[in-house]
């Protein structure tokens, strides 16, 4: 464990009668870290969080913070404020009472508990509703209010679990930005569980992909959208065209024989014989009329569809043997290629755009 | 235009669903207003034409100390049985609510079950149990006995309200450094609040009107409603009368408080967007 780290998760289990929730968790959390917990619905992220928090206890396992066990220690007891989905601010209260509370549960003072609850409320930008009730404010400023009520006791991490689920797309957005600020600012480390790919890579330093339970990479954004560690983490993000074969001795390296094709390897990269997966990114795929002289990789396709995003295209092909592939690209660079439906092209990429992961 | 022989149709379905409403209040409540009328009457019997106005039934109800005795008892004993009802009524709301345990649908059964024993029955049980442990025949016993009957009620209504909170809001407490004792005291009894208030009421005013039981347990320390069948078996006299139109007041008073405090703005489910 290196002295940049705050938490560890060692060997962490956690069942719920049989049913295995989260099995064998081992990864640390650095101090100062913007990290995110990505998965599916009911992959663990939660449970992750919640033992975290000490809100529910690890079946097997350590974890630590600052070096400490703190299996044994209870969620009052512990700095570990969390913002949750539902945000559960109390309705009972108004937003002033709702930022005091921890520091009130905590026996600060009654003038130390206005001053610093007003220095957040400042902050959040909600110093005009410190007298509103719940009930009375909007989607984001319940926001500013759940953030405000974690962050006043001034903790060295923030857990949340999915706060931003029930904004409209444009407030995401913009609350996006608000927690990257907010983290980068003060510099707590944050633990952000969320389902969605576009939240967790535009905020986080570092991702965890969560599947069953089970983390199936962690990296950076970069790392993980260029690298995928396993066919699930690519068929996850699903940014890449991904074809499954056998890896095979071939003239000067390896290429992988899939039903689509033969394929060039970019250098020495598994064992001769092993079952592996190409992956491929969908902006990296090319596209032409004739047949490329000189690439070494190349699909024969037909054009089954396209879609305008913004400031992009995708192209939808099939390949003979009914495989979809996909084709992303700048509205100009396609615009003179024939993409009527029917139309055949060749798909083709450089082979170290190409990226080989353990078959899944 | 089409439109409007609609709204006619509605308009007639509405004012029939009205009339509706008003007859059978009418029905409910006519005893009640009789009553009424009758202990402001002169006359020693309930008959039309109505004699004059007058409140000398009142006068002899307020100058008998017979009745003072039970009025005095009935508040005391309806006080005490809808604070202690209350208390228990929240606590096992608050079992069902955060525990999950073996049995639990018998437990809540249980819990549930005295208001539906016929009271006959729970009078004469509780009066044979409570003079076995030398109980009966005073204010405790009565007290005991009602604090049975009302407890339920009192569960009920808090668990109805426990129903609506957040689940989260309660660890949300604790993960805010709130132990489970200020949990508690901060954020659930604040959020019961209303339906805590609405059981006392509704508790009290149930104790005030019951009558089977405690006359089987009272003993000497009788409550109105036994101070009543005690006239009744004298004497039929307006004093019934007026005891009743004052009781009704009293009852209709609490239950609606507690209707307020139910369904008002506090009350509302809290996360509703
Ligand atoms: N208290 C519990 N009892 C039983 N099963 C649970 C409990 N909490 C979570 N689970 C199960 O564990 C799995 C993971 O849940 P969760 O961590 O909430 O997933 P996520 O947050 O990733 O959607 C789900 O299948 C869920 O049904
Ligand atoms: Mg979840």
């Amino acid at each position: 464990m290196s002295r940049d780290t705050l938490v560890s998760f060692e060997g962490v289990v956690k069942t719920f009668g049989s049913f295995v929730a989260v099995q064998k968790l081992d990864f640390e959390i650095k101090k100062g870290e913007f990290l995110a917990i990505m998965g599916s619905s009911g992959c663990g992220k939660t449970t992750t969080l919640r033992m975290l928090a000490g809100l529910e206890a690890p079946t097997e396992g350590v974890i630590r913070l600052s070096g400490k066990p703190i299996n044994d220690l209870p969620t009052w007891s512990r700095d570990t404020p969390m913002v949750w989905q539902s945000l559960a601010l109390f309705p009972f209260l108004n937003v002033r009472e709702n930022v005091e509370f921890a520091l009130k549960m905590r026996g600060v003072g009654k003038a130390e508990r206005r001053k610093r609850a007003e220095q957040w409320l400042d902050r959040m930008q909600i110093t005009e509703f410190a007298e509103r009730n719940i009930s009375q404010l909007s989607g984001g400023q319940r926001q500013r209010v759940a953030l405000a009520r974690s962050l006043v006791v001034e903790p060295e991490i923030l857990l949340l679990d999915e706060p931003l689920s029930a904004l409209d797309a444009a407030l995401k957005v913009r609350m996006q930005s608000v927690l990257k600020n907010l983290q980068r600012e003060t510099g707590i480390t944050f633990v952000y569980v969320t389902h969605s790919q576009s939240e967790a890579f535009s905020m986080a330093d570092r991702v965890v992909i969560m599947s069953r339970g089970v983390i199936e990479q962690i990296g950076t954004p970069q790392e993980i959208y260029r690298t995928p560690r396993t066919r699930f983490v690519a068929d996850f993000l699903g940014s890449s065209n991904l074809f499954s074969g056998k890896v095979r001795a071939g003239g000067q390296g390896q290429v992988l024989e899939t039903p689509t094709g033969q394929f060039v390897l970019y250098g020495q990269v598994a064992a001769v014989g092993e079952a592996a997966t190409l992956t491929v990114l969908d902006t990296k795929t090319h596209l032409s009329v004739e047949k490329p002289a000189g690439a070494v990789n190349v699909v024969p396709v037909r054009v089954i569809g396209e879609e305008f995003v913004g400031a992009t295209a995708t192209l939808y092909l099939e390949t003979a043997q009914g495989q979809e592939i996909r084709v992303q690209k700048g509205h100009d660079e396609i615009a003179d290629l024939p993409t009527d439906i029917g139309q055949s092209l060749y798909a083709w990429w450089n082979p170290q755009d190409g990226h080989l992961v353990a078959e899944a | 235009m089409s439109g409007s022989a609609e709204l006619n149709r509605s308009r007639t379905v509405d004012w029939a669903l009205m009339l509706y409403v008003v007859l059978a209040y009418a029905f409910v409540f006519a005893p009640i207003a009789a009553s009424f009328v009758f202990s402001f009457n002169s006359d020693r019997f309930p008959s039309i034409p109505l004699g004059e106005f007058s409140l000398d039934w009142y006068r002899a109800v307020a100058t008998d100390p017979l009745v003072w005795d039970g009025a005095r008892n009935t508040l005391f004993v309806g006080l005490i049985v809808g604070i202690v009802s209350t208390a228990l009524g929240f606590g096992a709301a608050y079992t069902d609510y955060r525990y999950k345990f073996a049995g639990k649908q018998v437990y809540l059964a249980l819990a549930l079950l005295p208001p539906t024993i016929p009271v006959i029955i729970l009078g004469l049980a509780m009066l044979a149990y409570l003079s076995r442990i030398n109980l009966s025949g005073n204010a405790l016993s009565v007290i005991i006995s009602h604090v049975v009957v009302c407890a339920p009620f009192a569960m009920a209504i808090i668990r109805l309200r426990l129903s609506q909170m957040d689940p989260a809001l309660e660890p949300a407490a604790w993960n805010l450094g709130a132990s489970e004792w200020m949990a508690m005291r901060h954020v659930i009894v604040p959020f019961c609040a209303p339906a805590i208030f609405g059981a006392l009421f509704i508790t009290m005013a149930v104790s005030f009107d019951e009558f089977a039981v405690a006359w089987f347990v009272s003993g000497l320390n009788e409550t109105l409603p036994v101070k009543v069948l005690g006239f009744l078996q004298g004497q039929v006299s307006p004093r019934i009368n007026a005891i009743g139109t004052f009781v009704f007041i009293l009852s209709m008073t609490l239950v609606i408080l507690a209707q307020l405090l139910l369904s008002g703005r506090g009350a509302k489910p809290a996360d509703k967007e």
